[in-house]
């Protein structure tokens, strides 16, 4: 055991029980070290104090509109995926006052909102597809002319341990949208639970300065090949092992080309237009604002919250909404996510992290939509078709 | 300019401050066009706050405790730092918009958005199809058409309205049609008796109006199906895609890229339109609920 200093690009190992100092070093330097959590029959992310507060020896179970937790085959610190809940519920808040305002007689005056010091988040357990999220996120927010303060101040502040995934669940596809199983950029530090003959250690991937700084006195070892090939071994296997599948090939242009293919009226049947895949997805970003006046009429406040292309009202304008019908939101919300994404931002809106899949009340699968699409491209020639068929 | 179309640049503070933030403007005037379209002149309360526009660009405009809505700038460019928003009342925060009075304030973010390509129209036709109050983002353009009118060739107003009295800006017109050669043609859907003028759909205009095809920049503006059609008929004359641009409208919560709900196809019309060139959106013009 060293606590020899280490460096950003270097690999170390740590014994299972060293890593509770990892929690303990993140909150005396004053982070406020959020992470999954049990909670309700769910594993959710909320705030930990030690590691005891992780779902130990805990896995869940995932199929289409389906999610319970049960005891996993041993135990596994991150022996589970992701839940309901993703990061971007703390970056990017869910409810927010924009700002206040004061009416005197016929001025205005406008109060920006005066954030005490701004959050200090630690992001404990964040799995590759999650990163993935938030790198999009950032384009959104950050990436362009205009920046969104609050986020950019959280975003700066945070501090990002990366849990790599070596038992993917029942929705999973990060593998086909190319995030995971294993994270590659964009975290402080990066762990890969290893489990050999009843003996837990993490392999830890040092990604920034910052992470390094945070190892340096937590007693840890070099890592060795070994260590380094058993976790390359069992993140091989993971990436064989992902539930679903989504094929992405010329993926964009078989959207763009079959907007009105039967499927989507297929979809509309079954689509309750509740909005959880929107508001569980780690990427959906929409949002809308609220304003209200208090009793005396003087004070108002503009507050903006998350919003869904599923609402009818999302897309009004004067004499209607323009996507009135199940069919059209849900072809914008699957052609945004797999097809505009791209052309907008240069990525996949869609990291394959399977919640949408699992918390849609009706089990409807994104991949398995996207897959019936492809099977019968309205668009192709009838001759091409023929020959698939034969 | 590199894009397919004339991208202002963004002001860099304005790009750099809290960008949900409005600046205050005061109201110097409030003008009623017609029946249920009045047009505010604002000024701001604060000099610094003051921002030039580009032709078709528009601001989001916050009437106290009721809420925020995207407004196309009507004012002529040149006259800075007077905005003006002619607004329709549709709906309840135009309503409150309405109610507004001289000396009241609101809350102004903006510029946003694309603009009309007046500069790239130079030594050419210019042909502008307007309807209802889609003429308010097309008059900034028109005062930049007509402050440098000797640099372009024939330009043409077609404009339709539901009836004369709907007419905006009409001394306005009246005046420049006399003054510069500008050749203006309305329609009305239906009119009295005394009307002598042409009835019937703006885009009934187009076949005949005086403008060369080969060589024309065409602004169009109003409804979705009025602006399907008239780049039908442009297109039918010989006007090359890349030369036809339109304003589109979706819904809009933030104006700048933040709130998702003005997306179209893949663009999103706050920042890459509301102006487009045809060929940015050809794809998806006449699709049903996109
Ligand atoms: C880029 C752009 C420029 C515009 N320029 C003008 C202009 O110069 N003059 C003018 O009269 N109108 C213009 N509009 C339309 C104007 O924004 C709507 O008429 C206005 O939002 C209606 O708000 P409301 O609260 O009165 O109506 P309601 O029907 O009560 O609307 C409720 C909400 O729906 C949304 N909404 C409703 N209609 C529209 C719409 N047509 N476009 C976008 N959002 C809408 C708004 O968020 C509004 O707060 C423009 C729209 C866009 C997108
Ligand atoms: S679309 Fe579904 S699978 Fe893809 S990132 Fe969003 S919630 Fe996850
Ligand atoms: S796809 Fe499922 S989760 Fe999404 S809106 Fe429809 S019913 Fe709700
Ligand atoms: S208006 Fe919010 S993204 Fe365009």
């Amino acid at each position: 055991m060293t606590t020899e200093p280490v460096h950003a690009g270097g690999t170390v190992a740590l014994e299972g029980e060293q890593l509770d100092r990892l929690i303990t070093a993140l909150s005396e330097r004053k982070f406020e070290v959020l992470g999954p959590k049990l909670h309700d029959g769910a594993i959710v992310y909320d705030r930990l104090s030690s590691l005891n507060d992780l779902p130990s020896g805990w896995s869940d179970e995932q199929s289409p509109g389906k999610y319970r937790i049960k005891r996993g085959k041993g135990d596994a610190l991150f022996g589970y995926v992701v839940g309901p809940h993703s990061w971007k519920k703390f970056l990017y808040p869910p409810v927010q006052r924009m700002w206040q305002a004061e009416r005197n007689g016929k001025g205005l005056h406008i109060l920006p909102n005066h954030d005490s010091a701004p959050s200090k988040f630690a992001f404990f357990g964040v799995r590759p597809c999650e990163l993935s999220a938030l790198a999009i996120q950032d384009k959104i927010f950050l990436g362009g002319p205009y920046v969104d303060p609050g986020y950019k101040a959280r975003r700066e502040n945070l501090f990002l341990v990366a849990v790599n995934c070596t038992q993917p669940g029942g929705n999973c596809f990060c593998a086909s949208m190319n995030t995971g199983p294993k994270a590659v950029a964009g975290f402080d530090l990066a762990l890969t639970e290893l489990s050999q003959d009843g003996h837990r250690s993490f392999l830890v991937e040092i990604g920034t300065a910052a992470g390094a700084a945070m190892l340096s006195g937590i007693p840890h070892r070099p890592a060795t090949d070994a260590d380094k090939q058993l976790a390359e071994r069992v993140l091989a296997h993971a990436a064989r092992h992902m539930g679903r599948k989504l094929d992405t090939r010329d993926l964009k242009d078989l959207l763009y080309r079959n907007y009105e293919h039967p499927q989507w009226d297929k979809v509309a049947e079954r689509c309750l237009s509740c909005a959880n895949c929107t508001l569980v997805c780690p990427t959906c970003f929409c949002t809308t604002v609220e304003d209200s006046t208090d009793i005396t009429g003087n004070h108002a406040e503009r507050w903006r919250r998350w919003d869904s292309c599923f609402t009818v009202d999302f897309s009004y304008i004067h004499g209607g909404s323009v996507r009135a019908t199940p069919r059209s939101r849900y072809r914008q919300w699957m052609v945004h996510k797999l097809a505009a994404w791209l052309d907008q931002f240069g990525v996949s809106g869609c990291v394959g992290c399977g919640r949408c899949i699992t918390w849609c009340p009706v089990g409807i699968d994104i991949t398995a939509e996207a897959s019936a699409i492809r099977q019968s491209d309205q668009a192709k020639a009838p001759a091409e078709q023929g020959r698939e068929s034969e | 300019m590199a894009s397919a179309i004339e991208q202002p640049e963004i002001a860099a503070a304005a790009a750099a401050a809290d960008p949900m933030l409005p600046a205050l403007y005061s109201i110097q005037r409030v003008r009623q066009e017609t029946d249920d379209t009045f047009t505010l002149e604002l000024v701001p309360e604060d000099s610094h706050s003051s921002f030039g526009f580009r032709p078709g660009q528009f601001n989001m405009v916050y009437i106290f405790g009721v809420g925020e809505v995207p407004i196309s700038i009507s004012s002529d460019p040149g006259s800075l730092p007077m905005l003006k928003h002619t607004t329709r009342e549709v709906g309840t925060v135009t309503r409150a918009m309405r109610q507004l009075k001289r000396g009241d304030v609101v809350g102004i973010r903006g510029p946003y958005g694309s603009c009309w390509p007046v500069a790239k129209a130079v030594e050419r036709d210019v042909v502008i199809v307007a309807g209802g109050i889609g003429l308010a983002p097309l008059r900034p353009a028109l005062y930049r058409l007509m402050a440098e009118r000797e640099k372009f060739r024939k330009i043409v107003l077609l404009y339709g309205t539901r009836t004369p009295e709907d007419i905006l800006y009409r001394q306005e017109l009246e005046h420049w049609r006399g003054k510069f050669d500008l050749e203006i043609q309305v329609t009305v859907d239906r009119a009295a008796s005394n009307w002598r003028g042409n009835v019937g759909v703006v885009t009934t205009l187009i076949p005949r109006a005086p403008f060369d095809p080969s060589n024309t920049f065409a602004l169009v503006c109003g409804p979705e199906v009025m602006m399907r059609f008239t780049v039908m008929e442009l297109e039918k004359r010989g006007v090359a895609t890349e030369r036809i641009y339109l304003s589109a409208e979706r819904n809009m919560k933030c104006g700048i890229g933040f709130c998702g709900h003005c997306q179209l196809g893949a663009v999103f019309v706050c920042k890459d339109g509301p102006v487009f060139a045809l060929n940015q959106i050809a794809a998806i013009l006449g699709k049903s609920e996109i």
